[in-house]
């Protein structure tokens, strides 16, 4: 005897034949069929192993809170694992294995781990293989060598390799109410809200709409209620204030009432089509929501309740109602409600052989007789199942007499021959997406569940959510909460009328038979009854431990199952009452999502590219470009055959002995205006700007509000209440921020007003010996000299017909300037003064011959400026006024920041005339095998042909006070180790004659 | 997290940044009581429930915004503009003696 397709009945269609493979054997399924109900349906029993033992397991459930039928599915070279057989729709071609077997699923070795179950009790990894090392086979240390092993023993799918070649998509959606499950409750949510006209979203991780109506036998408006569902769908599919969302799982729920869902657009597909994404990532900001998401049976524990052939009264109801397939010949129930009983009639209707009901309770209500009379079903009253028999597949189960008062059984097993046993432990409310909105689960002791707690935010339950169990209720609900989540008028309504079978919602207070054997609790996870109370029998009475010790509810199916078995196995133990043990929180994501969909279009590359208006002419004249930050900048204009270090060397050199120009437009420029914008400046800066004069630009250095350097540049007065500020490029909108955050915070009695002008800009410096007779040959309207254009003073005039803004500044160290146009003109100014440059020998440089003239002046650039240093640390103290405050003046002088033995910004030149690295530390004794005693590290280096050196600028401690000792490199990471000469930061022309020229 | 910026509406909280508690009262420039100026640099409020913030629209109009957040809930009473109230108006007092009387 085994499972089989009925003749009739059911959602699929028996005309269409999908061909699928599972573990590489060929089977055939029909339209609307699951994998799990194609399989059954071809007398496949055995779907996995468990996680610890090995053990043969087959089908629970038939939906998505499936703990045992996992599988991995293979798309070309893409393998997708731990996908649940009862949430894989078939199509042909599809591709499926089992998983956790060796080397077959029906042959594995490992299963003799389950011989050795009291090794792999709750807490054995922690026991074995933590802390210090006591004999051969305990410790960290074991572990690390038993790790591969066991990974590849105990555990779930492998997860695969290749590229995942599909498509994801993100969407955002706004609606007025979010319908979240499609039963009776939820379709009438959606209609009721959907008449007020607002806009709603329905969205049902099954691909057919209608829940319980799929599978139920009851008749609502005097049709199937699977017909009346199919009505309902069809009204709301023609409204265009509706959006239809099947096979969309919400799994998280937010602030604001922002909700994520999971659509799995084209996985039951053989093919998506053109343009569809494998899956959409929906992030839904919904003013109200409906939470109509129904409730899960529980198993019972019992010994042997995982072997193959046990599962679900309702899922074995679904398997016969909704997919025409009966798991069984000859089947037997065990529960402690009356939800069982209409599934024994519906299984009697499809076909099987109703044998046996085992209730736990003593007294049955003569409506439950009468059903099981018609199921031709032998009534066990006041018994429980206290084992199972078979190996891969159930072939019967013995009974005994139990006292539900007590849980004592007595008198002579009686066995049962059956092929299928169905088991109900009473219904838990799905109410993870309320828990994770924010409130605490309240328990209910007649309905021996967790019912919803009070919204925290804005949502409204409905139907079996709420505790409510029958149809009649949920219809009455979701049209109420339809209408208070749209707002809407609630006006007296005919309700469709349900014809049901009877039953009383509230179960018996019962979850466990203790007899001998592993009673499975959590399945995926493999944690049985003693598990649970080995743990509280070691100290666990937190919920929240037992969890992570024994590993319940931790699977991927996060204990959708196991939760209150578990939880109301360690209440008895620790002799507390259910309420007072506590539920753990429920957190996203409800279900597992795909990665690929939560990053969707957004994945590679994604950083916006900056380039400067020169930036084709650069690549066009052979520059090297270097990211630096979000900016594109070059790097060096090398010649054929040059190397890195021999093109910078060749610009520096050139630079110091004729002229040199560089595209500065990257610089943050921020313009500062308005009556008030010296005062502010005043603050901002660490020196005075209020005394600079129309026409000149002063080097300004800021601090934080902590009174560590922040960020240094050249502001230019461009007129009496018209300044431009000028930024390092990595701070520029750091700056822009802090200026900001002050006018608005801190000084809105200031009159000024700051703006990013940074794109507005090109900028060229041009310095050398040579760079005042270049500007001279092409610089118009407008005298260079000394007189006209002094150190540090702002000139208009027009390079090649454009307006040009130049000032002399030098931050390279020779007479310099900067020539400063509109973005547009950039190139057209660059190129004309290229061009005047020729015949002076002018050179383009990058920004490594940029970095080495400023290394060989002992300028400071972030690598300095990081965040710890101090304007003494970079001696820059001379730009600290005493006249007035300004940001970071009250902390400056903290006693930890004037310390004598801080890191403080010295030069290095190497004595070994090798190069030296960035980074690397630097030490007073040279200890190559243990180097230890670092008193500082290198910030920048070059090889300086100003010097014909090696040299680099360093923070060490006490710098100052050691320049003229020696020290040492210690950089193991490169093994670079050599004496190093410390010297002032200034190498090259330290009183600035050249500059001033 | 929506935040309702009064000059732009409604707008994703990754529109903005945060800019700290909005508690701290910034000593006078000139003032040398260093733990009045420990206190502004280093001092925060870590209320469970509602807080005083700053907030920046920072990817919108750029104005700094006082906003009242509920850290427990993210629930967002009320978002006014900073400007003229000096960041050291009501805003920042009436939260601290909450805090103050809690304590
Ligand atoms: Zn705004």
């Amino acid at each position: 005897m085994s499972p089989r397709r009925t003749d009739t009945g059911g959602r699929v269609d028996r005309l269409k034949t999908i061909r699928f493979t599972f573990d590489g054997v060929p089977y055939t399924g029909h339209a609307g069929d699951t994998l799990a109900s194609a399989l059954l349906a071809k007398g496949v029993t055995l779907f996995g192993r468990s996680f610890k033992y090995h053990r043969p397991r087959g089908l629970l459930t038939a939906g998505v809170e499936e703990p045992n039928a996992l599988v991995t599915v293979l798309k070309g070279e893409v393998r997708e694992p731990n996908i649940p057989a009862t949430m894989i729709e078939i199509h042909d071609g599809l591709v499926a294995i089992s998983q956790n077997r060796f080397p077959s699923l029906a042959w594995d070795i490992n299963a003799v781990n389950q011989l050795g179950g009291k090794i792999l009790s709750a807490g054995f990894y922690y026991k074995t293989f933590m802390g210090p090392v006591f004999g051969p086979l305990k410790g960290t240390r074991f572990w690390m060598f038993c790790e591969h092993f066991i990974r590849r023993a105990a555990g779930l799918g492998n997860a695969g390799s290749a590229k995942d070649p599909a498509r994801y998509e993100r969407m955002n959606a706004f609606c007025d109410v979010l319908v979240v499950g499609s039963g009776p409750a939820g379709l009438m949510a959606a209609k009721a809200a959907a008449d007020q006209g607002v806009r709603v979203m329905l969205a049902d991780l099954e691909p057919r709409f209608g829940g319980s109506a799929n599978w139920s036998d009851e008749t609502i408006d005097g049709a199937p209620a699977a017909d009346w569902a199919r009505r309902t769908i069809a009204q709301l599919e023609g409204r265009d204030n509706v959006r239809l969302l099947p096979r969309t799982t919400v799994w998280g729920y937010y602030d604001n009432n922002t909700l994520a869902a999971l659509e799995r657009v084209s996985d039951h597909k053989e093919q998506p089509a053109k343009g569809e994404p494998r899956h959409r990532y929906w992030a839904i900001r919904a003013k109200s929501v409906v939470l109509a998401t129904g409730a899960f049976e529980r198993p019972l524990v019992f010994p042997g309740n995982d072997r193959p052939g046990v599962m679900l009264a309702q899922a074995a109801e679904r398997y016969a109602n909704e997919f025409g397939v009966l798991p069984g010949e000859r089947i037997a129930l065990f529960t402690n409600n009356d939800s069982a009983y209409r599934v024994a009639v519906a299984l009697k209707k499809a076909g099987a052989a109703v044998v046996a009901i085992a209730d736990i309770r003593p007294e049955l209500s003569p409506e439950m007789r009468k059903l099981a009379a018609e199921a031709e079903a032998e009534i066990f009253a006041g018994h429980a199942v206290v084992a199972t028999e078979g190996g891969k597949a159930l072939s019967g189960l013995k009974l005994q007499r139990f006292d539900m008062t007590n849980g004592t059984l007595t008198g002579d097993a009686r066995s049962i021959h059956a092929d299928c046993l169905l088991m109900s432990g009473g219904w838990s409310p799905t109410i993870h997406l309320a828990s994770q909105a924010g409130a605490k689960a309240e328990w209910n002791a007649a309905r021996q569940a967790f019912l919803p707690p009070k919204p925290t935010q804005k949502w409204i339950g409905a139907g079996a959510f709420t505790g409510s169990f029958s149809t009649t209720e949920a219809i009455a609900e979701g049209r109420a909460a339809g209408l208070a989540a749209a707002r809407g008028q609630s006006t007296p309504a005919v309700l469709p009328v349900v014809e049901a079978v009877p039953g009383d919602p509230d179960p018996a207070p019962v979850f466990e038979i203790r007899a001998n054997g592993k009673s499975f609790v959590d399945f995926q996870h493999d944690v049985t009854a003693e598990d649970v109370r080995l743990a509280h029998r070691e100290g666990f009475v937190s919920v929240e431990h037992l969890k992570r010790y024994t590993t319940l509810g931790m699977a991927t199916d996060q204990g959708k199952s196991s939760n209150v078995p578990g939880l109301a196995i360690m209440a008895e133990a620790l002799g507390k009452p259910i309420p007072e043990v506590g539920t753990t929180r429920f957190r996203p994501p409800f279900a597992p999502v795909s990665i690929g969909s939560l990053a969707a279009e957004r994945f590679g590359d994604l950083k916006p590219e900056r380039l400067t208006p020169m930036h084709d002419w650069h690549l066009a004249h052979g520059a090297t470009m270097y990211s630096a930050g979000l900016w594109y900048r070059p790097m060096i204009y090398g010649h054929a055959g040059e190397t890195i270090e021999q093109a910078y060397v060749r610009e520096a050199k050139a630079t110091r002995e004729s002229a040199g120009i560089v595209d500065v437009s990257t610089l943050g420029k921020i313009a500062v205006q308005g009556p008030d914008a010296a005062l502010f400046l005043d603050r901002v800066y660490t020196n005075m700007f209020s005394t600079l004069a129309v026409g000149k630009a002063r080097y300004g250095l800021m601090l934080r509000e902590d009174g560590l350097a922040f960020d240094d540049g050249t502001t230019w007065r461009l007129g009496e209440q018209d300044f431009l500020m000028t930024t390092t490029t990595a701070n520029a909108g750091k700056v822009m921020q802090h200026l900001e955050y002050f006018l608005d915070m801190i000084w809105p009695e200031l009159k000024v007003h700051v703006t990013s002008v940074t794109d507005e800009w090109a900028g060229a410096a041009i310095g050398g010996p040579k760079a005042r007779q270049i500007l001279a040959t092409c610089v118009t309207g407008t005298a260079v000299d000394n007189a006209a254009l002094p150190f540090m003073g702002i000139v208009n005039g027009e390079v090649a017909g454009v307006p040009v803004m130049i000032c002399r500044l030098s931050f390279s160290g020779e007479m310099a300037f900067e020539v400063y146009c509109g973005a547009g003109h950039g190139t057209h100014v660059w190129e004309a003064l290229v061009e005047a440059g020729k015949p002076f020998g002018l050179v383009t440089y990058g920004l490594e011959a940029l970095g080495t003239l400023r290394i060989e002046k002992g300028h400071v650039t972030g690598a300095e400026i990081d965040g710890r240093t101090t304007a003494r640390d970079l001696h820059l103290d001379w730009m600290l006024s005493k006249k007035k405050p300004f940001i970071g003046s009250a902390m400056m002088d903290r006693e930890g920041l004037i310390a004598s033995d801080r890191l403080e910004l010295v030069g290095l030149i190497a004595l070994d005339n090798r190069p030296l690295n960035g980074g690397a530390h630097i030490v007073e004794e040279l200890d190559e095998a243990n180097p230890h005693g670092s008193i500082g590290h290198i910030t920048a280096c070059c090889y300086s042909p100003a010097l014909g050196k090696h040299i680099a600028l360093a923070l060490v401690k006490g710098g100052k006070a050691r320049q003229g000792t020696r020290a040492h490199v210690s950089d193991p990471l490169r093994n670079r180790f050599g004496p190093v000469e410390i010297v002032s930061n200034h190498f090259f022309d330290p009183d600035g004659s050249r500059m001033h020229g | 997290m929506l935040i309702t910026c009064p000059y732009c509406g409604p707008r994703d909280v990754i529109e903005f940044t945060y800019q700290g508690d909005g508690n701290r009262e910034r000593p006078d420039p000139a003032s040398q009581n260093f733990e009045a100026w420990n206190a502004y640099v280093y001092d925060r409020l870590n209320p469970a429930g509602d807080h005083n913030e700053i907030w920046q629209h920072s990817g919108g109009c750029r104005a700094h915004l006082k906003v009242v957040r509920n850290t427990l809930t993210h629930e967002i009473s009320s978002v006014a503009f900073v400007r003229g109230d000096h960041g050291r108006g009501d805003h920042g007092s009436a939260a601290r003696r909450k805090a103050e009387d809690k304590a």
